[in-house]
């Protein structure tokens, strides 16, 4: 391929690589075919330069449709599942959104001043759809409150660390995540699968963690990603036995030496990596030593991602960050140099950084700040700990206090509680100022997840 | 246990983990005396809200914070449970 040609998901699903598939708990779709499938009943030219929502609850349908959206429409506005439809209004004019593709047609009233497109579960067509353009991919950042922005990227950006990280050995790889695909995590494994060659299981909203696990291990999952919250998840359900990936990643929240040393013994045989990524500043860097934290060295360029340290947060120019954020009024996405700011804060011990928390997480202890998930990390480090919260809990002597709430590892007595406590107070006392040293301790059944896959931070 | 019981533990119990060392804790002393910082105490009261259900200095926003351990008791003892 020449520089000049564009580049578009089409050419890497051709017809050569037999056996390709992608697959929910109700489906499994050909990719080696699918060039010669539709989801949009041949109607995919009416979409050429327009600029596209791409509104379908089926990831299955989401994803092809996707492969076949890209090169043809002028941009594509990815919805995750859980988007508030109170912000889609903001949303649809934010990004000049002219047509919908869904798999609730019903639902778009207003057909008269956008086109809406039915989504279907794929068919076969013998039209063959030919890229014209580099699509404009956008995605929505997964804050908690408000309307979340709308992130610009290239296919090219989106597709920088996977196409770095060169092909990979051996049979083309069976990629899962816990992520959702129309979230930057998810997105990235669904492009690593098609990039690869490879072959694509999603999840299937409301299947037990069980089914889910049963069903990697059946079609033969080589290679999965999801946060460290997920992977505790999976840890804690003792479903984990009898599946054995090549590949485990972690990304999207801090990864500490707890749920690497847990995801080590649990797939004895797997390499265990974690990526620093964000919808914003695109894929960082990955760190495959089963070490939490990164090496300082990877501070300065390489692989064309620079990296600093300014202000106690990461900042991350590359060609793999977004371009901007979309829409009247968007914030300015990078500095006047074109470094990102993260927001991710980092402290340096010995020659390695660690995560220790984001800008806008931190609690206020009396006038000193502390960051959640120091403490989590700490407490995680328990071996009858599976998972933990801190959080700020309100005083009237110092404003705020910090408090954790923990999940016990399985088969933990109960009775053991007061011993247990004492235990993790002491570990803290020990590594910890005193101010981050929790006040009180609950032990909990369950914490929140958040859609995004990440601990729920209500205080964040 | 007694609320001034329950009170008098917890206060050992936290001046062990923040290493204090306490002095008798009679209802005269100064709350300033017995070596707590301010977070010592926010840890204290935390606790005891936890424990019998009340914190008696957000309850009320114009209650003045105590001065001597017997204040700090009465405190409590005078909340309806």
């Amino acid at each position: 391929m020449s520089p000049r040609e564009i580049f578009t998901l089409r050419d890497y699903l051709g017809p050569e690589l037999k056996g390709r598939t992608i697959s929910d708990a109700r489906r499994l779709v050909s990719l080696t075919d699918s060039l010669g499938q539709t989801c949009l009943a041949d109607r995919l030219g009416e979409l050429s330069r327009r600029s596209v929502l791409l509104a379908v609850s089926d990831q299955l349908i989401s994803a092809i449709a996707m492969t076949e959206l890209d090169g043809v429409a002028r941009r594509m506005l990815l919805c995750p599942p859980d988007l508030n439809a109170e912000h889609v209004n903001a949303l649809i004019e934010d990004a000049g959104i002219d047509a919908i593709v869904t798999d609730h047609p019903s639902r778009w009233a207003d057909a008269d001043i956008y086109l809406v497109l039915a989504a279907r579960v794929p068919e076969r067509t013998i039209r063959k759809a030919k890229s014209e353009r580099a699509t404009e991919w956008l995605m929505l950042t997964s804050g908690t409150s408000g309307v979340p922005k709308i992130v610009g990227h290239s296919l090219e950006a989106l597709t920088g660390a996977i196409v770095a990280d060169g092909p990979a050995r051996g049979a083309p790889p069976v990629w899962a995540t816990f992520y959702d695909i129309r979230r930057y995590g998810g997105l990235q494994i669904w492009l690593r699968a098609i990039l690869s060659g490879g072959s694509m299981v999603l999840t299937e909203p409301g299947e037990a963690l069980a089914d889910h696990v049963a069903r990697l291990h059946a079609r033969g999952v080589t290679h999965i990603s999801g946060t460290p919250s997920h992977w505790r998840k999976l840890l804690m359900s003792g479903s984990a036995s009898g599946f054995s990936p090549r590949y485990v990643r972690l990304s999207g929240e801090i990864a500490d030496q707890a749920v690497l040393d847990g995801l080590r013994r649990a797939f004895p045989d797997a390499s265990i990596g974690h990526a620093y990524a964000s919808t914003e500043a695109g894929v960082g860097f990955a760190v495959n030593d089963g070490r939490e934290g990164f090496p300082a060295s990877l501070l300065g360029t390489r692989d064309s991602v620079e990296m600093k340290v300014e202000d106690g947060s990461l900042r991350i120019r590359s060609t793999r960050t977004a371009h901007a954020y979309v829409g009247l009024g968007a914030a300015q996405l990078a500095d006047a140099d074109g470094f990102v700011d993260t927001g991710d804060m980092v402290e340096l011990r010995g020659d390695r950084y660690h995560f220790v928390g984001r800008r806008g997480g931190i609690i206020n202890i009396g006038g000193l700040k502390v960051h959640p998930e120091e403490i989590e990390a700490v407490i995680n480090r328990h071996p009858d700990v599976r998972m933990s919260r801190a959080r700020s809990r309100k005083s009237p002597i110092t404003g705020s206090i910090v408090v954790a709430d923990i999940i016990l590892a399985d088969g933990c007595d109960a009775s053991r509680g007061g011993e247990i406590r004492e235990a993790i107070l002491a570990d803290c006392r020990a590594s910890l100022p005193p101010h981050k040293v929790p006040a009180t301790i609950k032990f909990v059944e369950a914490l929140d997840i958040t859609a995004a896959g990440k601990l729920a931070r209500s205080d964040a | 246990m007694s609320v001034r019981l329950r009170i008098i533990s917890a206060m050992q119990r936290v001046a062990v983990e923040q290493q204090v060392t306490l002095p008798p804790l009679d209802d005269d002393l100064s709350l300033h005396e017995t070596g707590f910082d301010s977070l010592g105490f926010a840890i204290l009261v935390a606790r005891l809200e936890d424990d019998l259900g009340i914190d008696p200095f957000t309850i009320s926003e114009d209650a003045a914070f105590p001065l001597t351990v017997g204040d700090f008791v009465r405190a409590y003892e005078n909340v309806p449970a």
